[in-house]
């Protein structure tokens, strides 16, 4: 452990200090938070030449960017629990015997998200609810069935306070999974996220068509390119936190992320971007990603100690990592600028080009990289569209068109999107709000599902442009909660305070109406 | 064979199942008071009133067959309106020939995100040969065909084009002679002889009625048509789409009727329920 300076350590206890006298945090983001301050005094990891100059600076030229991970990550970023295995075998360390009825079942699970740790402390995967629960549900009425899953969604909401927390559903229907959209459509709530992973001919209309009429009042479930995800990752994969496409009983030890604008900008023109920025940044993130992963797989004791692991609910070899990248238009626009060419991405077929040939040299950088811990996925990371975090300025999610510049007709902004999914297992996708006159014609939107999956599309979100609940940018607010954060007011989740930064910082309620 | 374009919508919420394209053909022959695109009623008779007023130059004349025409650039036409608005002949400028080929085209850029396409107005069964060739080659693409009509051509007539046709949207604007006349200038005869004979092949995807409060008797109108369609429901189940009136892009003269409220429009659903009508849309 390297030594700090004590003005350092005085800069920080003024800082937790204010977190301790903030008037807006509640409790337990108090206690989030100090936590992350008192790791950002940690100095374990064995860090890359180079590295401070792109992390460690203001805004504006920060190329890479960690998430708030801290200094000694305690626990893999994402952990995806084998829910199912829990169900089956119930645990030691819960002193838990697997359950036999619907009562049960939910009880167990309620305790179970109670100890999953990530990131943000809360569970980023609460499981396939509907097969989970399947087994269970005509234990009971279907009205008390629908009145139990009710109570259990509501309790999700209010105790997991966090809406990167991530439940599927799909691509089978159930009666378990009707239950859970009809009750996700009344509840109209931020948490969990939910995915309905789609595959035409594997799931039936009527259950999408539920699954849009539930998205049109509460902006959820996104739709999941089924049969992508599965051909890339194998049957076993789930969706958890934004829309991060990972194993099952395993889960993502970090995700950092290349800011390819700021890069941009340190270039003189695209060739010295291709030749010379672009990978002297990408491989110091990827050696900046490889010693965070070898402390938290050989010196955290994670993997040794905790019961997950320890009773089998997550296996090391079950994991890999993801490799980030945020700001593709400001990239391919800063770049045109700088040779005096005057297209935008999305707009110009040669600034998109440009764009597709980035995420090639990216892609292969990342093929060519090896991470001894990644064997789950070839030894490679997986390329991760990340969405964006709240104080990103001129940022844009991902390979998203800006919100503003977004082509004026649907069709133009969906092909635009063929080009970039594919090329993130790990996670990517768009979110068009749309107007209310469509609840009147889900099959509307199924069509759009139905046409993208049949393209390169791999995940697509939806929400009314009238809704409370609205897709911020890979999680859900209340725009009722924004405003009370926006007067002041305490709110229960900390997903909120990301929302309110997206809403000022990213003009998320700009978006155009589809 | 070319067929005058005023607007291609490449994803269409409101034009039939699921998502669609639609293509809305200039020309009108009915004179409905209360029509909200005017501007698609008649052909541009090439006055050149709207050529000095547009705004970004989009609009020119010249001469073709001895005859002025008005010289329309779309990648100019930032869409102002400004050419509908001035127009004293309900016509617009902004119409583009094309034949059925060159309008497929255009659709085509939209598979697999759209599951058929329909065919809108003006009136556009007054293009019937234009809209069999269309349909022909969209029928080889896979997708659905939906014509959106006000009944006046008779379908008996054109067995090639509903060969071609999964389904036809109707205007049912009112059920009485009298009442139809006042709303359209013209007699219902044909357009209900239509609607059964459409409805009797399982082609009758939709009747729609626009209610304007004070214009023409509504309940009468849902009640009948709903009525004279029962038999057929087994066929194929019609849907009724009942429209509430609004003033926006209505002519000035038209646009005082009252919009009707939510009660009136619920009401006359529960009307057409009655008379059989499983499937009601109120827009």
């Amino acid at each position: 452990m390297r030594e700090i300076t004590m003005e350092r350590v005085n800069e920080t206890r003024q800082e937790i200090l204010d977190i301790i006298k903030s008037p807006i945090l509640t409790h337990e983001q108090k206690v989030a938070n100090m936590a992350g301050k008192a790791d950002s005094l940690m100095e374990v990891l064995d860090l890359p030449e180079g590295l401070d100059q792109l992390l460690n600076v203001p805004g504006d030229v920060k190329c890479i960017c960690d998430l708030a991970e801290g200094h000694a990550p305690v626990r893999p970023r994402y952990i995806i629990p084998d829910y199912f295995k829990f169900m089956r075998e119930g645990s030691k360390f819960l002193q838990l015997d697997p359950p036999k009825d619907l009562y049960e079942a939910l009880n167990s699970l309620l305790i179970f998200y109670k100890h999953v740790p990530s990131v943000t402390n809360f569970p980023v995967y609460v499981g396939a609810l509907d097969e989970l629960l399947e087994p269970f549900i005509n234990d009971v009425e279907e009205a008390q069935a629908k009145k139990l899953l009710k109570l259990f969604m509501q309790h999700i909401d209010r105790t997991v306070l966090d809406s990167f927390s991530h439940a599927n559903i799909g691509p089978k229907a159930t009666k378990a999974g009707r239950l859970l959209l009809e009750v996700e459509r009344e509840l109209e709530q931020a948490v969990p996220n939910l995915t309905m992973k789609y595959e035409e001919g594997v799931t039936p209309d009527d259950f999408a068509l539920l699954a849009v009429d539930t998205a049109l009042h509460s902006a959820k479930p996104s739709f999941a390119n089924h049969k992508m995800f599965r051909g890339e990752l194998g049957e076993n994969y789930v969706i958890a936190s934004c829309y991060n496409g990972l194993l099952l009983g395993g889960g993502s030890y970090t995700l950092c992320r290349l800011i390819l604008g700021n890069i941009a900008k340190r270039a003189k023109d695209i060739k010295d971007f291709k030749e010379n920025q672009l990978p002297y940044v990408m491989d110091i993130m990827a050696r900046y990603m490889d010693a965070r992963i070898k402390f938290e797989v050989e010196e955290s004791g994670f993997f040794e100690n905790n019961f997950l692991a320890k009773e089998g609910f997550i296996h090391k070899d079950r994991f890999t990592a993801m490799y980030g990248m945020v700001g593709m238009a400001e990239c391919v626009n800063i770049l045109f600028e700088k040779e005096g060419r005057s297209g935008r991405y999305g707009l110009d077929q040669e600034a998109t080009g440009l764009g597709v040939e980035i995420m090639e040299q990216i892609n292969a950088f990342n093929q060519n990289h090896v991470n001894p811990y990644c064997q789950a996925t070839g030894g490679h990371f997986l390329l991760h569209a990340q969405v964006g975090i709240a104080e990103d300025e001129n940022i844009s999610p991902g390979t998203r068109i800006p919100i503003g510049e977004e082509p004026e007709e649907l069709i133009e902004h969906l092909l635009q999107c063929d080009k970039f999914h594919k090329y993130f297992p790990s996670g990517t996708g768009d979110i068009f709000p749309i107007d209310t006159t469509v609840h009147k014609n889900p099959e509307f939107v199924l069509d759009i599902v139905k046409g993208s999956f049949k393209k390169d599309l791999r995940y697509l979100s939806f929400y009314s442009k009238d809704s409370d609940v609205i897709r911020i940018t890979g999680y859900l607010v209340k725009r009722s909660e924004i405003e009370k954060l926006r007067a002041g007011e305490n709110v229960l989740q900390d997903t909120t305070h990301l929302g309110l930064g997206a809403a000022l910082n990213g003009h998320i309620l700009e978006r155009k109406v589809r | 064979m070319k067929a005058p374009v005023n607007k291609i919508i490449p994803f269409s919420a409101v034009d039939g199942p699921g998502n669609r394209t639609s293509v809305f053909l200039q020309g009108c022959n009915i004179n409905c008071l209360y029509c909200h695109n005017p501007e698609t009623r008649k052909v541009c008779i090439g006055c050149g009133d709207c050529v000095e007023a547009c705004p970004a130059g989009a609009l020119s004349m010249w001469e073709a067959d001895g005859k002025k025409r008005v010289l329309y650039d779309p990648l100019k036409c930032v869409s102002c309106d400004t050419c509908i608005h001035l127009c004293t002949h309900d016509a617009s400028p902004r119409i583009v020939y094309m034949t059925p080929e060159e309008v497929f085209e255009k659709i085509a850029r939209q598979i697999p995100f759209i599951r058929g396409v329909t065919l809108s107005g003006g009136e556009c069964t007054l293009y019937p040969e234009f809209l069999t060739e269309l349909f022909s080659i969209c029928k080889t693409r896979g997708l659905d065909t939906m014509l959106d009509s006000n009944g006046t051509l008779d379908f008996k007539e054109h067995p090639d084009l509903l060969e071609v046709t999964d389904g036809v949207m109707l205007d049912i604007k009112a059920f009485s002679q009298e009442d139809h006349k006042k709303v359209t200038g013209g007699e219902n005869q044909k357009i209900l002889e239509n609607a059964r004979y459409l409805a009797s092949l399982g082609k009758l995807f939709e009747v729609r009625t626009v209610v304007v409060p004070g214009l023409f008797d509504p309940e009468f109108t849902i009640k009948e048509a709903s009525a004279m369609l029962k038999p057929f429901q087994q066929v194929k189940r019609i849907q009724y789409k009942i429209i509430a009136y609004r003033p926006m892009g209505v002519r000035a003269e038209y646009a005082g009727f009252p919009v009707p409220d939510e009660a009136l429009l619920n009401h006359l659903a529960e009307i057409a329920r009655t008379e059989g009508m499983e499937k009601i849309v109120i827009i």
